[in-house]
């Protein structure tokens, strides 16, 4: 199907990304070209076929459940953009 | 110094020619004089080098002679270096100071490397040029009007230039390959789940993979000894035991049953790119390999496939870029739902949305079907397609690149143009399988690769075959003018 601005306003929603009016034409217009060529999937006979997410189908490994990872809070917190009492700090959520 | 290979470099500094901080405070100099106009680094790491070359010389002269001791190595900046900015080629990165080191670059230090600093890359190692990057673009030293191909196009640039004789790289479609190719350097994308994805910045997890790119397949096969093995960090890495590599190389090619696809030699392909192909296999032909022909139908729906799973799941990847956690944030957000969509509309360059609006559109209610589903039914008949001709043959080739570097700023407006650069690539990341880049020659002065892909853990085939045609061959060994 082809893109229009309201299906790239809708994916740029659900990814959380800011799409202003003036770049909407442009966008739509490289992303139906994008998928103009993924389409080509469409011909393949594909109907008897399991997919496919690992090359080599193995299963995730299962570890012991125990505690590995350290407290790397005073590590890991300033590297936020803002931080208070070693909590992340956002805008206000709750009026 | 320069022109040596870190095989000859491990030599000279076992034999006492010379000693680390002389051959690192070489290369460091080199980049100073040079990377300005090339921009293969995005960040030096120069004193954190010199500390490292000082150890190595240490433990040299204690006798402790690792696998990579004292042999500076250029690390892309996709790989996390604790205490080292990582910004993966994005402003949503440039501020971040990776408090950890990714498992492939703790492993080349246990083994005694010194790293140089980190490479320029595509945002997020999304393309295919190295124009993507927040830092700029880099050139390619055979012609600095031209593009040194991507991701890892700093790594593959900064590498035939000298100005570093080793370097790391990742390989989502192309990625080593491609800009292998380009440059005139070896580069390698080892099986699905050799090396450690642990530190290394997801792009899309199912397809990712980090190797090596050297001045030679002996390199090559030096770095990823060091590189390979089992990591509990990251449970996609596969525990198998790390063949022998370096013990792998000289074995002799006679009797080695090459495929030859005629998907990789389509009609449309530019001749002298065929013909480079071509008389790559008739040089191992010569040594006793024998060609056969053979199709891979389903791979013409790689492209196609791939942009479809690559993008799903980058979308998914980067969404932890919020501007809560770390990286970049937007200035006074309004409110929660503000401070995401700008935080991440400024961080991200224009490749990057796209890709993550086509992951996200392909994902979303109703079309999960159609996109996602239906390119992982289709990945599974490119990687039977793989298996069904590995049965008949050791190893394939082709042309890496359907065409040699093109001019800055030729694709960057027409996304679909640039993915084709990858058409040869992107099948083998599909099937997990490993792959090389060798250098095979020159059209119009400007780099050719040779591509060699192994059935799975067959790393030590295919750096074999490109070492026996590195014996007779000399184009792995020509380095670009300008950079004496």
């Amino acid at each position: 199907m082809a893109i229009d601005s309201k299906v790239v306003a809708r994916a740029a929603h659900l990814a959380r990304l800011r799409v202003d009016d003036s770049e909407t034409a442009e966008l739509s217009a490289r992303l139906n070209d994008i998928l103009g060529m993924v389409d080509q999937l469409q011909q393949a006979d594909v109907d008897q076929v399991e997919p496919l997410a690992h090359p080599l189908e193995v299963s995730q490994p299962l570890r012991d459940d125990r505690v590995t990872e350290p407290d790397v809070r005073d590590k890991v917190l300033p590297l936020a953009p803002a931080s208070e009492d070693g909590c992340f700090l956002v805008p206000r959520v709750i009026e | 110094m320069h022109d040596k290979t870190l095989t000859e470099l491990k030599a000279g500094l076992n034999a006492g020619d010379f000693s680390s901080r002389e051959l690192t405070e070489h290369f460091l100099d080199r980049i100073k004089r040079h990377d300005g106009e090339l921009n293969s680094f995005i960040t030096v790491t120069e004193e954190q080098a010199l500390r490292q070359a000082d150890a190595a010389d240490q433990a040299i002269a204690a006798g402790d002679h690792r696998l990579l001791t004292g042999l500076p190595i250029a690390h892309k900046d996709i790989f996390c270096t604790e205490g080292v900015r990582t910004s993966c080629g994005s402003r949503m990165l440039d501020n971040f100071i990776a408090p950890y080191t990714a498992t492939a670059v703790e492993k080349m230090a246990t083994e005694g490397a010194v790293m140089l600093g980190k490479t320029n890359m595509d945002e997020f190692a999304m393309g295919s040029s190295n124009e993507t990057s927040f830092y700029g673009p880099v050139k390619n030293p055979w012609d600095t009007e031209r593009v040194p191909g991507g991701s890892s196009g700093g790594a593959a640039a900064g590498l035939a230039a000298r100005l570093a004789p080793g370097a790391t790289g990742t390989d989502t479609g192309g990625s080593i390959r491609q800009p292998a190719a380009l440059n005139g350097v070896t580069g390698l994308k080892p099986t699905y789940g050799r090396v450690s994805r642990w530190g290394m910045i997801a792009f899309a997890s199912s397809l990712d993979q980090a190797g090596p790119l050297g001045l030679s397949a002996a390199d090559c096969a030096l770095m990823l000894q060091a590189m390979a093995g089992h990591d509990e960090k990251d449970s996609t890495c596969l525990n198998e035991p790390v063949d022998d590599y370096l013990g792998a190389l000289d074995q002799s090619v006679d009797g080695l049953k090459i495929g030859v696809p005629e998907e990789f030699f389509p009609d449309n392909l530019d001749g002298a790119i065929a013909d480079n192909a071509r008389e790559a296999m008739r040089e191992l032909e010569k040594q006793g390999a024998k060609l056969i022909k053979l199709s891979l139908p389903s791979i013409k729906l790689s492209v196609p496939a791939y942009y479809v799973i690559a993008p799903a799941e980058a979308s998914s990847n980067l969404s932890r870029f919020d501007g809560v956690r770390f990286g970049y944030r937007c200035e006074d957000p309004k409110d929660l739902e503000d401070l995401y969509k700008r935080s991440r509309s400024e961080g991200f360059g224009a490749e990057v949305k796209r890709r993550i609006l086509v992951g996200t559109y392909a994902l979303s209610a109703g079309y999960y079907d159609a996109y996602y589903k239906r390119a992982q039914k289709v990945r599974r008949l490119i990687r039977d397609d793989f298996s069904r001709a590995f049965k008949d043959v050791d190893v394939i080739m082709g042309p890496t690149s359907p065409e040699t570097a093109f001019k800055l700023g030729a694709k960057a407006d027409d996304p679909v143009n640039m993915y084709m650069a990858d058409v040869f690539t992107i099948a083998v990341n599909l099937a997990g399988l490993p792959a090389l880049s060798m250098p095979s020659g020159f059209i119009n002065g400007l780099p050719a690769g040779t591509q060699v892909i192994g059935n799975y853990f067959q790393e030590g085939r295919i750096l074999n075959v490109a070492h026996r045609y590195q014996m007779a061959t000399d184009w792995h060994q020509q380095a670009p003018g300008g950079f004496a």
